[in-house]
């Protein structure tokens, strides 16, 4: 039987993967050279959460999904002209800094005071949803964070499958150590989902759910507050890239025989 | 002065600690002979006896959180134990192996205390103050970051530190039982189980010393123009098999499969190395059939003896992200390699 769901999903916006980052320091801390003109995709493990609540939705007529985004508000709007033709959502745009570079525990404060004022939100009926890790952090913490500021009591972290049954109960497949899933079962929203990649792939491009959302969209971004956050008292002392170049040797006239040897005797008896 | 509390748990047995968790006791007794702080000792288990005596002579107390309730890895449960064990023992300094059982409920508990919280930690210095070591952007840049706030909570990764291993001339430390002073909440989820990769398809050991890659190049078209998905399946599992291999995969193998493509069925999202996947650690990393173009190659920061075969010269790896770069077809290497390693055991 359909559960109608209040679903809030936290994404970010992180430069795209195929960007080469350059740390620099800057007069609010350190950041990445020319960040505002690198290309950002929305954060790869909340994708994945998005578009794993939009199908819950779609499964659960009477379903809700927000988006909700921290970040500079031209960045979000250029990510958006994309991920508004993924799925439906309403947006809930928030304007502050981009990085991963600022404090957590401040970025989760902002956003768990925007959820608990959204309009029309059940808090019996909420999923938190979002990716287990930023690309851009990548602490973990965030999502957590808000759960907990939030006082949800059910969390969820890896989450790679969510399963309704009967009642409202849920079976969650997390992972754990080893390539493994622990499987657990919750009764009911509401609950923190932090994603791990899912088992859906990106969602065509839309134009007509594009349209749909970007009415939405563009005055959510134009009424966005700002917010400032707090250092909370972290302090940088070093960032650096690492040192990573090899001095690669390439071997391109070996045949396949000498390779399987060298590689052999490489590889050992102790792996 | 600072003091410092390291948390630990128990493996799926139930009775002896984690691999991390022991770790996290060997940073622990590091930080606290640079600091000249106390240490002392948490543990989280349904039955906590058995696994303090892995600590024989690591700390002088060893607190223990123990009920039929934490038998399991669930936030609620783990949260509220973790806490009280901070509350007991009231340290500046909290360290925790950053496992999938203390990464769930971590950030929480430090929240509650008031603290704030690191992850990740790769390394941790002590002079004047305190520095931990952390990864941004997956792996791409490295921060050296300290705290004023206290508690601060630093989750370890695993590797980063050897396990901690007892003196057996110590006397087995006995823990003090911590009673849960707040009520626990409702407990509305139960952990029903652990769910693995069926016994022939395992191919992902974390404590293997070579990892292998398998890229998208395996499932394309061959010169004879058909894709060889089942001849590639066979040399991976074959080689797999010989030696004891761990198995990732890049991104666009594994999202070949959502998107209805011709796969190899064994790879899963789980096996997925990179800027979207995991980031292990095995001393050597052998790459096949993949560009090694950044996504792919953040994934192996922690690989430091690292080969690839690919057809393109000019492909991510040559560029120095791999210490020897083979240009040759990964079906006839493997074979021949997969012969070789057979006629050796």
């Amino acid at each position: 039987m359909p559960q109608p769901l209040h679903v809030v999903v936290c994404a970010g916006i992180v430069p795209d993967p195929l960007q080469t980052l350059e740390p620099i320091t800057t007069p609010t801390g350190p950041g990445l050279k020319n960040e505002m003109v690198l290309p950002a995709v929305l954060d790869p493990w909340a994708a994945s959460a998005l578009y794993e609540a939009a199908a819950l939705a779609a499964k659960n007529p009477g379903s809700k999904l927000w988006l909700v985004s921290l970040g500079p508000k031209a960045k979000l709007q250029q990510v958006m002209m994309t991920v508004a033709q993924k799925v439906p959502f309403e947006l809930v745009p928030i304007d502050g800094p981009i990085g991963g570079f600022p404090d957590a525990h401040s970025t989760a404060k902002v956003l768990a005071e925007l959820i608990a004022a959204l309009p029309g939100l059940d808090r019996t009926k909420l999923l938190l949803f979002g990716g287990w890790e930023s690309a851009s952090r990548g602490a973990g913490v965030t999502l957590q964070l808000i759960g907990e500021i939030l006082g949800i009591t059910d969390q969820f972290q890896g989450v790679d499958q969510i399963t309704f049954r009967e009642g409202g109960s849920f079976e969650v497949l997390e992972r754990v150590e080893g390539g493994k899933h622990q499987v657990s079962v919750c009764l009911g929203a509401p609950a923190v989902l932090g994603w791990a990649t899912g088992n859906l792939a990106e969602p065509r491009n839309n134009p007509q759910v594009g349209m749909s959302n970007m009415r939405t969209i563009m005055p959510a971004l134009q009424k966005a507050s700002s917010a400032k956050l707090d250092a909370n008292g972290l302090r940088y002392v070093s960032v650096n890239l690492p040192k990573q170049q090899r001095t690669t040797r390439v071997e391109k006239n070996l045949t396949p025989d000498q390779i399987a040897a060298e590689l052999a005797e490489w590889i050992g008896t102790e792996s | 002065m600072e003091s410092i509390l390291v948390l630990t748990h128990v493996d799926e047995s139930g009775e002896a600690l984690t691999k991390g968790s022991l770790e996290a006791v060997t940073a622990g007794r590091e930080l606290a002979a640079k600091l000249g702080a106390e240490m002392a000792i948490g543990i989280v288990a349904q039955h906590a006896t058995q696994a303090a005596t892995q600590l024989a002579g690591a700390a002088k107390r060893v607190f223990a959180v123990q009920a039929d309730a934490f038998a399991q890895p669930r936030f609620a449960s783990d949260a509220a134990a973790c806490e009280a064990l901070w509350r007991a023992t009231q340290p500046a300094i909290v360290l925790a192996p950053h496992s999938s059982r203390f990464a769930r409920v971590m950030a929480a508990v430090a929240y509650r205390v008031g603290g704030a919280i690191d992850t990740h930690v790769t390394a941790i210095a002590a002079t004047a103050i305190v520095e931990a070591t952390r990864w941004f952007y997956r792996q791409r840049v490295e921060a050296v970051v300290t705290r004023d706030k206290r508690p601060w909570f630093l989750l370890l990764d695993a590797g980063t530190h050897p396990a901690f291993a007892a003196d057996p001339s110590s006397e087995a430390s006995q823990p003090e039982e911590i009673a849960i002073t707040a009520p626990l909440p409702e407990l509305r989820t139960e952990v029903t189980g652990i769910r693995a990769p069926r016994q022939d398809a395992q191919t992902i050991r974390p404590n293997a010393r070579l990892l292998f890659v398998a890229g998208a190049g395996w499932t394309k078209k061959q010169p004879d123009g058909q894709t060889h998905t089942d001849e590639a399946a066979s040399l991976i599992l074959g080689f797999l098999a010989t030696t004891g291999a761990s198995l990732g995969s890049s991104k666009s193998l594994v999202d070949q499969g959502g998107e209805g493509h011709s796969v190899l069925p064994f790879l899963t999202h789980l096996n997925q190395i990179g800027q979207t996947g995991a980031t292990p650690r095995h001393s050597k990393g052998l790459s096949t059939c993949c560009h090694g173009e950044e996504p792919h190659v953040v994934g192996w920061r922690f690989i430091p003896d690292r080969r690839a075969i690919s057809l393109d010269p000019n492909c991510g790896w040559a560029r120095g992200k791999a210490d020897v770069v083979y240009i040759a077809d990964a079906f006839q290497v493997i074979g021949k390699l997969n012969e070789l390693l057979a006629a050796k055991s």
